[in-house]
């Protein structure tokens, strides 16, 4: 009788615990970018541009070469980075806050310059670090610390979707929406995290996955509740699926 | 008895999206708490013949700290 | 080189800037620095470098934060209002300790201010300019040959210290034009990079450029180590001396307007006043044992600037407890002349 483990770790995903709070998704959504690198056989060539925010400690959980840029600045630092060495793998690794708030100029022009880099959007609808404010993608109704009555459309305006902005720009390559709220999600995740690399291995453009994740600590919810309102509250206003992918356009 | 569901005890937070995640429906809340005072996830010994194997539970633990395994018979 | 080349400063600078080495440049359209980026434009890729126009200077500065990480010579420019943007990654770049060289061509501020020299930037140049405690090394070309030689000095400084290094001109220099020998530089790579740059992780642990230290003392630590490295800077110091030795008065002035007090004093000279001058090449580190040792000798100061008085408390800060500096500040708008300058120093001298 032998046991075969089923689960495995790629080895650059360093053995720690995560900083992170219970049920937080950012953790899931390491292993995947780890599995993609790994997978494609690019860990050692790849560059990472950790960002602002919980996932500031990237380089704590990803054992790869890593610049820490200004809060939304990560796309340029990348430019930066992918012009000096065009033969790394270059990602970066953004919150809604960073990405899609203080960052929107950088994230826009790096896409829409079609540079080679891959971007991973961790969409929570919350400034998570620091203490649960108001971000471009909260939900119309949900509350946090800077909007407690709720975000009101006629106050604050709609919640941002990103993946379809990006989409719609000429640089993207591949743009994509995911969730990692259930089983299936996750393998969907993985499976358009690979497609983002291979993207930029091949050459071919701008790449982006926008991952749908929760944060029960500053949702006020149990990690399982807050994974329940993924599905109920989050995915009908962001949708998930593929909205750009140039490999489809070019079959057509 | 078809696999084995191994908890890293010390780095489960309790979240239970594992529990959340597992077909067959027997990971549970254990009453014990780890040394960060989270109440772990955990599978009763005499559950333990019920899994299948299909790692769902790791898929979704954000802390890494589920590894299962296939038992295989030897030939 | 026996070559002469009949160039205006911006030009000058990045034509030496790619001599130096330099791989990449990042930049953003802002007068009057354009013909930096335009030159560029073209001439950059043909040696097979990078040139990105970005979206706006901070995006600019950030991009060379990504490529300094990555230990290439890189380099942006501006004038003050977008200097002023890319203070943010001046100050991650000082905290993460990366090398880059930053050219501003000084306008008139505060505010859109005016197209125009002026000096007006030399607080925010020495001070670090960004939050946090730190240091740039800050160059301050007088001539269009000096903006050539100080770019070549500017990219072996950035690496020697790993910190930012500022290339301090104004609107005279940038758009005047002058004959340059352009030198051959000693060093246009920096082997020396590969020990702690990103190439990817190969045979070893990742290595991480950051300037966020969380730990117990760890900031405290950090900040020490980069106070010791500024105060090693200290042996980078330069400045032009002219006529000091027997003079009773000792004008300092930076850039293009410690050129044009230079004419005033050579002509002051032949009236047969006894006026002298000092010119700080380099602004951080400044000359201080310099005019401290003037001081000592028992000469008196007037520092000169194009702005309502700024260097003139580093020049204080130099020969405290001997003797001050009186000040002439000089208002944007204009361009100054020699003649400008004579009553001033001809008042300070007390005729």
């Amino acid at each position: 009788m032998q046991e075969i483990p089923v689960t495995r770790y790629p080895e650059v995903l360093i053995d720690r615990p995560t900083h992170y709070c219970p049920g937080c998704q950012h953790g899931i959504a390491h292993r995947l970018v780890a599995e993609a690198l790994t997978d494609l056989g690019v860990v050692e060539r790849t560059i990472a541009v950790s960002s602002i925010g919980c996932s500031v400690f990237l380089y704590n959980y990803l054992n790869l070469d890593t610049v820490e840029a200004p809060h939304g600045r990560a796309p340029a630092v990348a430019t930066g980075v992918k012009r000096a060495r065009p033969e790394a793998i270059v990602f970066t690794y953004q919150g809604d806050g960073d990405l899609a708030s203080i960052g929107m100029a950088e994230i826009i022009h790096c896409a829409n310059r079609g540079e080679r880099v891959t971007v991973i959007f961790v969409n929570n609808t919350v400034y998570g670090m620091t203490g649960g404010q108001m971000a471009p993608t909260t939900l119309l109704g949900q509350k946090t610390t800077t909007c407690p009555g709720g975000r009101c459309l006629e106050r604050e305006g709609a919640p941002i979707r990103m993946a379809e902005i990006i989409a719609s720009l000429g640089g993207t390559a591949y743009c994509a929406r995911v969730a990692v709220n259930t089983v299936k999600n996750v393998m969907r995740a993985k499976k358009a995290i690979r497609n983002a690399f291979q993207y930029q291995l091949d050459g071919k453009g701008f790449s982006f996955v926008e991952v749908l994740a929760t944060c029960p600590t500053n949702w006020r919810l149990s990690p399982t509740a807050a994974n329940e309102r993924v599905a109920t509250e989050m995915i009908p206003y962001f949708p998930l699926g593929t909205f750009q992918d140039c490999a489809a356009t070019e079959e057509v | 008895m078809p696999a084995r569901v191994q908890f890293r005890e010390d780095r489960c937070k309790g979240c239970l999206l594992c529990v959340q995640a597992c077909p067959s429906g027997i990971i549970l809340q254990s009453s014990r708490f780890n040394q960060l005072g989270y109440k772990i996830a955990e599978i009763p010994h005499e559950r333990m013949q019920e899994c299948k194997g299909c790692a769902f539970c790791a898929l979704m633990c954000p802390d890494y700290a589920i590894t299962v395994f296939k038992i295989e018979e030897d030939a | 080189m026996s070559e002469r080349l009949f160039l205006k400063g911006n030009e000058a600078i990045a034509r030496a800037a790619i001599a130096a080495g330099m791989r990449c440049y990042f930049g953003y359209p802002i007068t009057p620095q354009n013909d930096i980026p335009e030159f560029l434009s073209t001439e950059l890729p043909k040696v097979g470098g990078e040139f990105v126009q970005a979206e706006s200077e901070i995006a600019a500065a950030n991009m060379l934060l990504g490529a300094a990480a990555c230990g290439v010579r890189a380099m942006t420019s501006s004038s003050s209002p977008g200097i002023s943007l890319m203070q943010e990654a001046i100050s991650y770049m000082a905290g993460s300790e990366l090398p880059g060289v930053i050219v501003n061509m000084n306008r008139g501020g505060p505010g859109l201010g005016d197209i125009g020299p002026s000096q007006g930037d030399y607080f925010q140049s020495t001070r670090g300019g960004g939050h946090g405690d730190y240091r740039t090394l800050v160059l301050a070309p007088g001539t269009v040959q000096e903006a050539y030689d100080l770019t070549l000095l500017a990219f072996e400084l950035a690496f020697r210290y790993r910190n930012p290094v500022l290339l301090l001109g104004d609107a005279i220099l940038g758009q005047m034009k002058e004959p340059v020998t352009p030198r051959v530089p000693q060093q246009t790579t920096d082997p020396e990079a590969e020990t702690w740059c990103l190439t990817g992780a190969v045979q070893r642990p990742g290595r991480v450029l950051k300037s966020l230290f969380l730990d117990d003392g760890a900031l405290a630590e950090h900040n020490t180590r980069l106070a010791a490295k500024y105060q090693a800077m200290e042996t980078e110091s330069r400045a032009e001396s002219f006529l000091v030795d027997d003079a009773q008065l000792v004008v300092v002035a930076y850039g293009s307007i410690g050129r044009i007090a230079k004419s005033t004093v050579r002509k002051l000279r032949a009236a047969g006043h006894r006026v002298g001058l000092v010119r700080p090449i380099t602004l951080f580190p400044f000359p201080t044992a310099i005019l401290r040792d003037l001081a000592l000798a028992g000469k008196r100061f007037l520092t000169i600037e194009h702005n309502l008085g700024q260097m003139v408390d580093d020049v204080r800060l130099a020969v405290r407890t001997v003797t001050d500096s009186a000040f002439y500040g000089h208002l944007p708008g204009n361009l100054p002349t020699p003649n400008d300058f004579e009553a001033p120093i001809l008042a300070a001298l007390g005729h």
